[in-house]
C-alpha cells in the first residue's frame, strides 16, 4: 500500500511526465532552425563533457553497491575504461575492457 | 560547394568518416541500433530494479508502466517512488522528480545545432525519447562525423532509441514479474558508469573538453553533499563555463601567434 489515492498517483505520474517532456522539448522545440547566440553555442559544446562526468564521478568514488564505501576494483575499472577510450576512440572497446577489468579486479581483490 | 572542393574536403576525412557519410538513412538506423546495444547491460538491471522497487512501494502494474512509458527517465522514476515510500507530499514528489530531469533541458539545447532543422514532428518524438543514453550516443556520433546530413543524424538517433527504449519497458516488466533476479555479484551496478565513461573518453579531444570534464568530476565530488542531486547543477554549469573559457583563451593565443 502506498498511502496515496489512485487519483493522486496518476496525477503525480502525468505531471512528472508532462514536466519532463517539456524539459526535453524546450530548446529543441522552441529554437528549431533559428540560430542560437554564439556564446550559447560555445557553452553548449561542453554539455556532454560537463554533465556526464558529473553524473558518473560520485558513482565511481562512492558506489551504491558497496554502500558508498570507496572500492579499488571499481576505481581501477573506471580508469581502464577511460584510458582505453582515450587511446582507441572506440566506445565498445572501452566498455568491454572496463567490465573485464572490473571482474578481474573483483576476483583478485576479494 | 564545387565537386572539386568536395573531393578535396573528402580527402581529409578518415575512412571511418567517409564510410559514415555514405550511409543511407536506413543504414544509419541500423548503425545507431548496433552501437546502442551495449546499453542493454545498463538498462536491463536498472529497469528491473525499478520494477522491483515500484512493486515493493505498492504501485500496481498500470501505474508502474505509466511511469516507465510516460516519464521514461530512470533517475526521476526512482526519485518519485522513493519519495512515495517516504510518504512525502505529492507536490514535493512532483517537483523533485522533475528537478532530477533538469539536465534534459541542457541536452535539448545542445542538440539544437545538430537536429534543430528537423521537422517539428521529428523534433517532437526526438524530445520524447531524449534520455541519457540516446543523448550521449548521438552527440558523440554527431561530433565525430560533423558532416552527416540531417536524415543521417535522425536515422542514427532512431536506431539508438529502438535498441534502448523498448528494453527499458521490458526490463521494468521483468522486474515486476521476477523480482530481484540478477545476482549482486555480477556487479552490473557498475555497467552504467563504465558505459558513460566509455562514451565520454573519446570526446576529450581538446584542452577545453579535458578541462570541462575535470571540473565536472571535481565539482560533482565537492558538491555531492547537496541534497537530491543538486550538486550536478552546480558542477555541470561550472564545467561548461570552464570549457567555453578555455576555448576562448586558446583562440586568443592562436590569434596572437598568427
Amino acid at each position: 500500500m502506498t498511502g496515496y489515492s489512485d487519483a493522486t498517483i496518476w496525477l503525480i505520474i502525468l505531471t512528472v511526465a508532462l514536466g519532463t517532456y517539456g524539459l526535453r522539448w524546450s530548446f529543441l522545440g522552441v529554437f528549431g532552425s533559428r540560430p542560437m547566440p554564439l556564446w550559447a553555442q560555445r557553452l553548449l559544446r561542453y554539455t556532454a563533457v560537463g554533465v556526464l562526468p558529473a553524473i558518473v564521478a560520485p558513482l565511481v568514488v562512492w558506489p551504491a553497491a558497496t554502500h558508498g564505501q570507496p572500492d579499488p576494483a571499481r576505481m581501477i575499472a573506471a580508469a581502464v575504461a577511460v584510458a582505453v577510450g582515450v587511446a582507441t576512440r572506440n566506445v565498445l572497446a572501452a566498455i568491454l575492457s572496463g567490465m573485464a577489468t572490473l571482474y578481474a579486479a573483483l576476483y583478485l581483490i576479494t | 560547394m564545387t565537386a572539386q572542393a568536395d573531393l578535396a574536403a573528402d580527402s581529409c576525412l578518415t575512412p571511418e568518416q567517409s564510410r559514415a557519410l555514405r550511409r543511407k538513412p536506413a543504414q544509419c538506423v541500423r548503425h545507431g541500433f548496433v552501437q546502442a546495444l551495449p546499453f542493454i547491460l545498463v538498462l536491463l538491471p536498472f529497469g528491473m530494479l525499478f520494477g522491483v522497487v515500484a512493486t515493493d512501494a505498492g504501485l500496481d502494474l498500470p501505474q508502474i508502466l505509466g511511469f516507465t512509458v510516460l516519464v521514461l527517465a530512470g533517475a526521476s522514476q526512482f526519485t518519485a517512488v522513493q519519495l512515495m515510500t517516504d510518504h512525502a507530499p505529492a507536490l514535493v514528489i512532483i517537483v523533485s522528480a522533475i528537478a532530477v530531469n533538469l539536465r534534459m533541458a541542457m541536452y535539448s539545447a545542445s542538440l539544437v545545432p545538430w537536429l534543430g532543422r528537423a521537422r517539428p514532428r521529428d523534433r517532437a518524438w526526438i524530445a520524447y525519447v531524449l534520455v541519457d543514453q540516446s543523448y550521449a550516443l548521438a552527440i558523440q556520433h554527431y561530433e565525430k562525423h560533423p558532416r552527416l546530413n540531417l536524415e543521417q543524424r535522425i536515422g542514427y538517433f532512431l536506431g539508438a532509441v529502438l535498441a534502448t527504449c523498448p528494453i527499458w519497458l521490458l526490463a521494468t516488466l521483468l522486474g515486476v514479474w521476477l523480482g530481484q533476479a540478477i545476482p549482486e555479484d555480477w556487479a552490473l551496478d557498475f555497467a552504467m558508469p563504465i558505459t558513460f565513461l566509455a562514451l565520454i573518453a573519446p570526446m576529450l579531444r581538446s584542452p577545453a573538453h579535458l578541462a570541462a570534464a575535470l571540473v565536472a568530476v571535481v565539482g560533482s565530488l565537492v558538491f555531492a553533499f547537496l541534497p537530491s542531486g543538486l550538486g550536478l547543477f552546480v558542477a555541470a554549469p561550472l564545467a561548461m563555463l570552464t570549457g567555453a573559457g578555455v576555448e576562448v583563451l586558446m583562440e586568443r593565443r592562436n590569434g596572437a601567434r598568427l
